[in-house]
């Protein structure tokens, strides 16, 4: 039998202790003695979060099907648990071995969202390892980062041995295998993270050294040592058909976030929204074939025991066959009792009748994102939906039967007035007029509109990573201007609004756009007990206004200060294929209020054709379907 | 056809909460690919009912979950299919047939269950508490305050012991379980050790439920029987 890293007075007094045991449904085990690579893989937040997460599902099944390496998981310790560990001293372990990490060969973290930045300290912490990467000795774990925030990994810089740039299904293979190699020639860790460096998409910042101007903006960024590149270019897969998907996902015994099978249906966007740090990074749009959606959908069902299914991908409406995938799952799987999630679609007839095939209508809603009120502001933010297809997508689909609607917005975009913030009520009010206009007979009840706002946060490799953010005062502001209004408005009782928070906003501002200097601030901050950012409830954002203080950094350096277009980002030596003068180039148009086709239609020439892959190398339609 | 499955719950698994394991048990009867009926409805589920719900912690042998299926399959191939998709810490023992009606129903059967509990590592009173059970177990009644959610009240706990007996430091008890009369081993644990002047710890005991019955008696005459003995084996 397993032996667990906790005793059962300990598990028998945290929260949800099946969080920490492990033996999970297609939970990999091996023997350890027939290992060479033991690799800890983590999601820095609660187990039923990272549990949810469809990349360290990818990556634990590709690394484990390796006979050499035994990739385990590992999770942020719930608080209750972070206390006991402390108190007693515990080491974090992973939970398929219960081992402590801190033998392990790598920890490799997924930064999939900045404020999980305490969170990496916290494993770090909790494993015993040393926060610093320039403090670790031979006998620690290579600590590597991952995910969508590694694309700006300085923040970060000073606690991470390495980072992996890119899609993890390319070059993880080559990095273990010099990783061997490596171990038997006895070098030392310097020697091994040399070489790493030279591996496409691997960047050590021990290596690279910036200096900055007076102003506090970086003068340069160059590497310390010779070989290694000078640019780090992300890694794509070219074949996603071919790229391995996991057969046999681990089933967790308690409910997780996304408890189902999930389908990536293709990766990439085409449309370009110029906020959207997503369908910039993820370029070029590649998608998997109809056939081996099939497979892995009877594969993964039949190996799970799930109940329900799902597709993910960003703005799955533009997978070239949706209706085959879609039609597919219905006529496949519902008569046995699995339920189909369906991800967000355009509204259109094609969607609707699959809703009303899926869902009871009478308690679902409809979803649309203009992201902005006015079209003027959805013309600077290339969001190319028009009030006319919202409106006509509402109409059909009241006449379907539905009432509810969810809008889903952003304040404080680029160029963004007063009358762009007032429109997004009056784009609630103008469908809700569309709901009355049904005679009543016709009608359900009341409709019900759910208007949501967040603040826009400029990231990196978009083309708004220009932009200035606001005064932390102005935010709220912004959401009570969309609230008074909608409160104007005839049909007022039929619209909810809700907005987030003000002050995360800033800070993940910070650490979107953050160079190296931010490593002490977050450091400052774990020390002071932030942990679990993300989470409402242990968000302190006077502690971390306190860190800056102590550390003498500037927010406003971050957030508000204008940045001039010849600026060298700490970004700016990953090369994700859209190039630095394409963004440029979209920055400008979206100040001409001018919209950009998307890659079906034509081709803009961003750059992501370096990759020659997916809808790169297809034909162009050079209509338009929004 | 109606089929109650018994199981032992073991290892890691007395840490997963009774609504879990059901939800383990809905994943794992689909990856065994066992034909459940489902109810009707939009969001139809998996007719699946749970004799008497294990509290974390515990361990048992004597687990059972009623379902209905559409296709037979022999009780040997379904003990095999689901554990061959099962996880260690779950193992299905027994697969039976059962009378239709809703007067078979595990749930509402319960009448008794029998537990071994013994004292975790390093938790056990340093003075004899063994003999003196047997004593315990010979009164006429033993008063307990149990508290409700509103108040207290007196209850006498001796009628719903059955047995109780210790040999070698496992404390052996038959108690009252169900709808109707339901006694906790802890309480009946925490009672004794009183008795005797010792202040229970938590987390002091380690309690494995063995067996789960049914009273097929006339009334007034006990009759207990396990719950898995009122079934058929499948061929």
């Amino acid at each position: 039998m397993r032996k667990l890293a906790l005793s059962d007075e300990i598990l028998l007094s945290v929260e949800k202790p099946a969080r920490y045991i492990g033996g999970e449904v297609n939970s990999v085990m091996k023997d350890k003695d027939k290992i060479a690579i033991r690799f800890a893989m983590c999601f820095p937040d609660v187990y039923e979060i990272g549990m949810s997460h469809l990349g360290i599902q990818i990556l634990y099944d590709m690394f484990n099907r390796r006979e050499d390496v035994w990739c385990e998981r590992v999770y942020s310790p719930w608080v209750d648990l972070d206390k006991v560990m402390r108190e007693k001293k515990i080491p974090l372990f992973a939970l398929e071995s219960q081992d402590p990490i801190k033998d392990f060969d790598f920890l490799g973290i997924t930064l999939q969202y900045e404020m999980c930045y305490t969170n990496v300290l916290q494993i770090l912490d909790l494993a015993q390892i040393p926060l610093l990467a320039a403090e670790r000795g031979e006998e620690y774990p290579l600590v590597i980062g991952g995910g969508p925030c590694a694309y700006n990994p300085e923040p970060l810089a000073e606690f991470f041995d390495l980072f992996y740039i890119g899609e993890g299904e390319t070059v993880y293979d080559a990095l273990l295998d010099l990783y061997q190699t490596s171990r038997k020639a006895g070098e030392t860790r310097n020697d091994f993270l040399k070489k790493a460096a030279q591996i496409p998409g691997i960047y050590v910042p021990s290596l690279y050294e910036v200096t900055y101007k007076e102003d506090g903006t970086i003068g340069s960024f160059e590497p310390k040592v010779p070989g290694i590149p000078a640019v780090i270019k992300k890694q794509a897969v070219t074949e996603l058909t071919q790229a391995p998907y996991p057969e046999a996902p681990v089933v967790p015994f308690i409910k997780v976030t996304q408890d189902r099978v999930v389908l990536e249906i293709q990766r990439g966007c085409i449309r370009g929204c110029r906020f959207c740090q997503a369908g910039m990074l993820y370029r070029p749009t590649r998608e998997r074939t109809l056939e081996v959606l099939k497979e892995h959908a009877y594969q993964m069902l039949k190996s799970t025991g799930h109940e329900e299914i799902s597709l993910s991908s960003l703005s799955s409406s533009d997978y070239s066959d949706l209706p085959g995938i879609v039609n597919f799952l219905i006529d496949e799987f519902r008569d046995q009792n699995i339920n189909i999630s369906l991800p967000s679609l355009r509204i259109d007839a094609f969607s609707l009748d699959v809703m009303s095939k899926v869902q009871d209508v009478r308690k679902s809603s409809l979803t649309f994102a203009p992201e902005a009120g006015s079209q003027r502001l959805r013309n600077v933010i290339n969001k190319g939906l028009t009030e006319e297809v919202i409106l006509d997508g509402a109409d059909k689909a009241f006449h379907g039967g539905w009432n509810k609607v969810k809008l889903y917005f952003m304040l404080g975009l680029p160029t963004e007035t007063e009358e762009d913030r007032k429109a997004i009520a009056h784009l609630a009010n103008a469908i809700a007029v569309k709901y009355y206009e049904i005679p009543k007979e016709e009608r359900n009840g009341k409709c019900q509109i759910t208007v949501s706002t967040s603040f826009f946060v400029p990231k990196p490799f978009t083309p708004f990573q220009w932009a200035q953010m606001h005064q932390p005062g102005d935010y709220l502001g912004f959401a009570k201007t969309v609230n008074h209004e909608i409160k104007e408005m005839l049909n007022q009782k039929s619209i909810r609004y809700n907005w987030h928070q003000a002050d995360v906003t800033l800070l993940e501002g910070v650490f979107a756009r953050g160079d190296r200097k931010i490593s002490s601030v977050i450091l400052e901050a774990y020390r002071q007990g932030a942990l679990y950012d993300a989470w409402t409830e242990y968000w302190n954002y006077d502690r971390w206004l306190q860190a800056f203080e102590t550390c003498g950094i500037q927010m406003d350096f971050y957030t508000v200060r204008k940045r001039e277009l010849d600026e060298i980002f700490p970004w700016d030596f990953i090369d994700i294929g859209v190039t630095k003068t394409f963004l440029k180039k979209e920055w400008q148009t979206a100040h001409q209020e001018l919209v950009t086709p998307n890659c079906r239609m034509q081709c803009s020439g961003c750059g992501a054709g370096t990759y020659q892959t997916g809808i790169c190398i297809e034909t162009k339609t050079g209509s338009a379907t929004f | 056809m109606k089929v109650r499955i018994k199981f032992s719950k073991y290892g890691i698994m007395k840490f997963i909460g009774h609504l879990d394991v059901m939800r383990y048990f809905q994943k794992a009867i689909r990856r065994a690919g066992i034909d459940i009926v489902y109810t009707e409805g939009l969001s139809p589920h998996m007719v699946m009912s749970f004799a008497s719900p294990l509290g974390v912690g515990l361990t048992s042998d004597g687990e059972y979950m009623d379902i209905e299926i559409k296709t037979p399959i022999s009780s040997s191939e379904a003990i095999d299919a689901l554990n061959r998709v099962g996880v260690e810490g779950i193992r299905v023992t027994g697969f039976y047939q059962i009378p239709e009606g809703k007067a078979s129903k595990a749930m509402t059967l319960v009448a008794a269950a029998d537990y071994e509990l013994r004292f975790r590592k390093g938790h056990e009173p340093r003075m004899d508490w063994q003999s003196d059970i047997s004593h315990f177990f010979a009164q006429k009644s033993i008063l307990v305050m149990k508290k409700t959610k509103k108040s207290e009240k007196e209850v006498d706990i001796r009628p719903m012991i059955y047995q109780m007996s210790v040999n070698s430091g496992t404390v052996f008890m038959k108690l009252a379980s169900g709808s109707t009369a339901n006694l906790k081993p802890e309480l009946v644990m925490d009672t004794y050790l009183q008795t005797l002047g010792i202040v229970p710890e938590p987390f002091a005991y380690e309690i494995h439920r063995c067996e789960v019955y049914a009273d097929i008696g006339p009334e007034g005459r006990p009759k207990l029987t396990a719950l898995g003995a009122l079934g058929t084996e499948i061929k």
